[in-house]
């Protein structure tokens, strides 16, 4: 990934986003929720895009699927897909691609269900919706789906009711209903937020299993850094409507550089801690999307933001490259990023180890 | 499933019993408490003009006033189930199964008044419901994907003035406008029998069907719209964009499909309680109908009569709420665990 002029990147990678904006204009002001984000992924590769409440995660996969039309949502910038834009695109045309090309898995798969119609019925309508078979050929298609991801006695739970399911196998059924079409993108977004912890570890085990077998593009959006550091080959990690950090998971995991990566790794509850030893939270809360913080977004809530002699106030940094593809947007230079990492937050967090 | 419907129909049998004991209480009990003798009881029935206090007294006791109340509420059900005979002490007056009452007054029972007055209610509501369901959920869908624009806010004004005027005002303004000067829909009292002319069994009813479907389909735009509302902004509404479906379709199957739940069970409530007669509108175009029939009953004081189309609407209220029960079952899978 890198920060080129828009024609350079256009359309070279499989999905290439580029400085997308999406925002929405409400009484109280313009809600920038997703501000001059950019990005890009391959097929076969895992993005994991990592950040807090309200930092522009979800709008931003919801913009990726075209679902914001019809709302009141101002979208700019592009959104490359296989060759093809899709934010100039027709609304019908983007409307074709979704559930085929690109597909997604939703949070909360008892409320992303419809609740009157059975499993099969929902899978069999999303085929049926980009393939001209009988309801039949549907049919057989989604008995397969199901058993693909795992669901026991596939042909009798076809039929079943979407509260007939506990919440992993309608999670599964979700990701059956998403993969159904084959797509070569596909959206998780918070997909095991919603299950039990004993759940969360099979989803993410399926799910690396099917990425593999699909060769799908693959985005999990999270705020959990476990189930990233399950998945995810690269890393985005979002803060006020832009990215502030993107790596390799390695180099996320082993040697981030943004202090709010800093902040989200210390939040990070581990059982190998000591019961007394205290999480490092995040002090403040995420900023408001009407009225951002001047400058660098997260300077209100950065311990650091003294040692940048006040241009975090006033200047907005950009996302530059720090090594390799690891991307930073900081006000701190290169080498006080590494110094503080070495020597002031990776022995906190590992002192406890 | 099958639980659910046996324990819906155990509750309607039960519905129905509780509601007869009420209704029984309301026209022979409570006014026996509230001090009304025997006698002047056999008098309001009977009401043989210049009768002397002993034949009064005799009829009074040949009617069986002076049983116990529990005697007197068997009397009355077996009456319904299989038929009754009343003796006046003039003569034995036949009242054949189902036995919903005898009017002493135009010594006729009540039943076959009944089922004389029926098609007429069943075709002014039956016709109405068409109109008013179909108009209703129609301008509440488009009012709720359109919210904010013009037709929204004009369907919604003229709907706050359909639930707002009654029909008694609506009904004969038509009727000046299109029956009287227009000539262009039938006057007030026009019924033919469906059976007879069904082309002008709908032209005599289409006013009085636009007139009650109005006051009503107001009110079923304004649910919907609602409920449109809300469903639209759920996940699933959502997950079916998500698949590709076409906008229509999300409308249609995903959003309108769990926004009509609660409207089934409004729709079933009103026309039950419209089967029982729809008082004002019958009176306002002077139709022969069960409403139009309680409605003279109760000018000239028949109890027989008022009491027969009480059991009747309670019948068909609690007969409304059985399906309304069972279509819920069908509608919404979830209801089938209950």
């Amino acid at each position: 990934m890198t920060v080129n002029a828009p024609s350079e990147r256009a359309g070279r990678h499989f999905l290439d986003v580029n400085d997308l904006k999406i925002h929405f204009p409400t009484d109280d002001g313009v809600v920038k929720s997703v501000d001059g984000l950019s990005f890009s992924l391959e097929r076969g590769r895992t993005l994991g895009i990592v950040g807090e409440s309200g930092s522009g995660k979800s709008v931003t996969s919801l913009g990726i699927l075209g679902l914001h039309q019809g709302s009141r949502a101002r979208i700019s910038g592009e959104i490359w897909l296989d060759g093809e834009e899709l934010v100039s695109a027709g609304a019908n045309h983007v409307r074709m691609l979704r559930g085929k090309k690109m597909a997604m898995i939703f949070q909360d798969p008892l409320s992303s269900m419809h609740p009157y119609y059975t499993v099969g019925d929902q899978i069999v309508e999303a085929y049926r919706v980009h393939n001209k078979v009988t309801r039949q050929v549907a049919r057989k298609h989604a008995i397969d789906m199901l058993d693909r991801v795992g669901i026991p006695q596939a042909d009798r739970r076809v039929d079943s009711y979407p509260h007939e399911f506990s919440g992993g196998m309608r999670q599964r059924a979700m990701i059956a209903m998403a993969l159904v079409n084959n797509p070569d993108l596909l959206i998780a977004d918070e997909p095991t937020t919603a299950l039990d912890v004993t759940v969360q570890a099979q989803i993410l085990d399926l799910m690396r299993d099917l990425q593999r077998d699909f060769d799908a593009a693959l985005i999990i959006i999270t705020h959990d850094l476990g189930v990233v550091a399950e998945l995810a080959d690269d890393i985005l990690v979002m803060y006020g409507g832009k990215g502030i950090e993107y790596g390799t998971a390695e180099d996320i995991f082993e040697r981030p550089e943004h202090p709010y990566t800093w902040g989200l790794l210390g939040s990070m509850p581990r059982l190998d801690r000591e019961r007394t030893e205290r999480l490092l939270p995040i002090k403040g809360s995420p900023p408001s999307l009407i009225n951002v913080p001047p400058g660098c977004a997260f300077h209100p809530r950065c311990a650091f933001e003294p040692r940048t002699g006040g241009k975090a106030k006033t200047e907005i940094p950009e996302l530059l490259e720090a090594e390799g593809g690891h991307l930073v947007r900081c006000h701190l230079s290169r080498e006080e990023r590494r110094a503080i990492w070495e020597t002031e937050i990776k022995p906190n967090l590992e002192a406890t180890l | 499933m099958v639980t659910y419907i046996i324990r819906r129909l155990l509750a309607a049998v039960l519905m129905l019993v509780v509601v007869s004991i009420a209704t029984f209480s309301i026209f022979f009990v409570v006014p026996r408490l509230a001090g009304i003798s025997a006698e002047d009881f056999a008098n309001r029935y009977v009401g043989v003009k210049g009768a002397t206090s002993e034949t009064v007294k005799a009829t009074a006791e040949k009617l069986g006033l002076n049983d116990p109340v529990v005697v007197q509420y068997g009397h009355w059900v077996k009456g319904i189930v299989a038929g009754a005979e009343f003796d006046t002490g003039v003569g034995v007056e036949h009242c054949p199964a189902p036995c919903f009452g005898y009017s002493f007054i135009t010594k006729q029972p009540v039943w076959p008044d009944l089922l004389d007055r029926l098609p007429v209610t069943l075709s002014l509501a039956l016709g109405a419901s068409v109109i008013w369901l179909l108009t209703g959920v129609a301008t509440g869908v488009l009012s709720a994907i359109r919210r904010g624009s013009i037709f929204d806010r004009a369907a919604m004004t003229i709907a706050l003035g359909g639930v707002s005027l009654p029909i008694f005002f609506t009904g004969i303004v038509s009727l000046v406008f299109f029956s009287y000067k227009f000539g262009i829909t039938a006057p007030g009292g026009s019924y033919t029998p469906i059976t007879e002319n069904p082309a002008e069994w709908a032209y005599d009813l289409i006013l009085p069907w636009i007139t009650l479907a109005f006051l009503l389909s107001a009110a079923y735009a304004r649910l919907t719209r609602a409920g449109m509302l809300e469903t639209m902004g759920e996940d699933y509404i959502r997950t079916a964009r998500a698949k590709g479906l076409p906008e229509r379709r999300v409308i249609a199957k995903h959003g309108l499909r769990a926004a009509l739940t609660p409207i089934v069970t409004i729709f079933g409530l009103d026309l039950g309680l419209l089967l029982g007669g729809a008082i004002l509108t019958e009176s306002t175009f002077s139709l022969n109908g069960i409403g139009k029939y309680a409605v003279h009953a109760i000018n000239v004081g028949d109890l027989p009569q008022i009491l027969g189309v009480t059991t009747l609407a309670t019948v068909f209220v609690v007969f409304a709420n059985l399906i309304v029960d069972l279509l819920y079952a069908v509608v919404d899978p979830r209801v089938r665990l209950v």
